[in-house]
């Protein structure tokens, strides 16, 4: 993966970031930020609110405190927010394809929503991208008519047919088989190589983020506990990051050894 | 207490209605969000206009048979059954056609329209289009509301002339009425003004269905339920709020033209 550039300067700088659903705090004071062209990952239990972050920085949650800046600029203005989403590109857990489009329809959509250039030159692209996904054959096909692994290929495609310089991936190895899910992960991982584009991404697999990761965010309890190399995740022996990244893989070594026959000592 | 429920629940109205207001003049300020607006406005005329063409004639021909049939009975009692074109023919252009023709319309099209947008709100489209800084509202509602304005007055022309056939054919065929004093009758009764109101009676219909109805597809998410309910709570929301609101502006439409 890309050498960790700790030193470029953030292209995002997340301040007392904090989000409540009722009476619950799901963010209670995050902060932290992204070096232009790192890999983030941001991992953490199930509900400590990793997705809810990533879309509190996108601004699809408002935010009850704090503020996220781009470029040095705050994303409480719409000029902002809006130059931030023509540079960037969110690949949802659920892919949030559009179903009533077909598959070259779904990659299209974002080269048109910008703008720029011509239609037969949004065609060259779109249909480069889907020959480098290896979703060509199907472009003409609707995205229901997709197995989960195309489906993501596509989420994929969608996102980065705009050369964005900075990706959101909410979980996208969510629900693959081992199998697509390797696929899945060591495309995104050859794209980010080639096109150098900084990427954040949720997962709850602490191997996927070591692998990928140049720099590793752990939530816990709405607030973020760790933000450094993954080297230093890795070799860190803060007791509740420790139980965290081992009960993980003991979790992973138990399913591993229960699906080969032996028998499970849960 | 009480006096604190009763204020609660205005206010939740305004600010339903606020959104509602914002989101119809965001849908068509935002028409051209996205592009290929040309093929969103033929894909918007299929749904709302095409698809409802068979509704629209089967209901239509049933309300001009049992006016046909009613006109014959009533005006025959009073020695006047020479007056069945008029009858029918003013009675579907200024009151029925617009309306029955414009409940048609949102019980087939308002409802598929509010499923479809509750359905990409549920599954984050929505979310998704918005993050390609495309105006949701305009790409998704603003090409069907504005097809509205042209589609349901169409609809509506086409009701009134097959409901005026379906009373003459049981007016005139069925039952012993004559069919010269019928067609006579037809084209002396209605007037320039009368076709006038029936149409801004449609296009004004046309505007609240639309509106309502992606309005709640749109805001499914704040249905106070979620997944396939919150799906079906905001089709069932967008017909039942269509179907006032053109009982509703139908009332005001007539007492300002009449």
């Amino acid at each position: 993966m890309t050498p960790p550039p700790t030193d470029n300067p953030p292209i995002l700088e997340v301040r007392h970031l904090r989000k409540s659903f009722a009476d619950r705090a799901v963010l209670a004071d995050v902060d932290f930020d992204v070096p232009t062209g790192a890999v983030v990952s941001i991992l953490g239990r199930s509900g400590t609110g990793k997705s809810v972050l990533l879309k509190c920085i996108i601004g699809l949650l408002e935010t009850d405190g704090g503020h996220v800046l781009y470029k040095g600029e705050s994303l409480q203005s719409p000029e902002v927010r809006s130059r931030l989403r023509q540079s960037s590109s969110y690949v949802f857990q659920q892919n949030a394809l559009f179903d009533s489009a077909t598959v070259f329809e779904n990659v299209l959509l974002p080269l048109r929503a910008r703008g720029k250039g011509t239609r037969e030159e949004w065609e060259v692209r779109v249909r480069k991208v889907l020959a480098r996904l290896e979703l060509e054959e199907s472009s003409e096909r609707y995205p229901a008519e997709l197995s989960g692994g195309m489906q993501k290929r596509l989420a994929v495609a969608r996102a980065l047919v705009t050369e964005p310089e900075l990706v959101f991936f909410d979980e996208p190895t969510a629900g693959l088989d081992p199998l697509r899910r390797n696929a899945v992960f060591s495309m995104v991982c050859e794209l980010q190589r080639e096109r150098g584009f900084t990427a954040i991404l949720v997962t709850h697999d602490v191997q996927e983020a070591l692998v990928v990761s140049s720099r590793i965010l752990w939530l816990d309890a709405g607030r973020v506990r760790f933000n450094g190399e993954a080297a230093s995740f890795e070799a860190s022996q803060e007791p509740e990051l420790r139980e965290f990244r081992d009960n993980i893989e003991a979790l992973r070594a138990t399913l591993k050894k229960s699906r080969s026959g032996s028998s499970p000592s849960l | 207490m009480f006096a604190e429920r009763v204020g609660h629940l205005a206010l939740q109205q305004l600010d339903a209605a606020g959104r509602w207001a914002l989101f119809g003049t965001r849908a068509i300020r935002h028409v051209g969000a996205g592009g290929a607006l040309g093929a969103r406005l033929a894909r918007a005329i299929f749904e709302l206009g095409v698809r409802c063409v068979p509704v629209i004639v089967i209901v239509s021909a049933f309300a001009g048979l049992v006016l046909g049939l009613q006109g014959h009975y009533v005006l025959s009692r009073f020695g006047a059954s020479g007056m069945l074109g008029t009858l029918v023919s003013l009675s579907l252009c200024r009151e029925l056609g617009p309306v029955l023709a414009a409940l048609m319309i949102a019980g087939q099209a308002g409802t598929a329209l509010a499923a479809e947008l509750g359905i990409q709100r549920s599954t984050e489209q929505i979310d998704a289009i918005e993050l390609l800084d495309i105006c949701p509202e305009g790409f998704l509602a603003g090409a069907r509301m504005l097809s509205s304005l042209f589609v349901f007055p169409a609809l509506t022309s086409l009701f009134v002339i097959v409901g005026i056939a379906g009373g003459w054919l049981s007016g005139c065929v069925l039952m012993p009425q004559d069919p010269d004093a019928y067609w006579a009758a037809v084209h002396s009764a209605i007037k320039s003004r009368d076709v006038f109101e029936c149409l801004v009676k449609a296009g004004v219909f046309g505007l609240l269905t639309t509106a309502l109805c992606a309005y709640q597809g749109f805001y499914a998410h704040r249905s106070g339920e979620v997944g396939a309910r919150a799906v079906g709570v905001a089709t069932v929301r967008g017909i039942v709020l269509s179907s006032i609101a053109i009982l509703g502006a139908d009332y005001l439409i007539t007492a300002l033209l009449l």
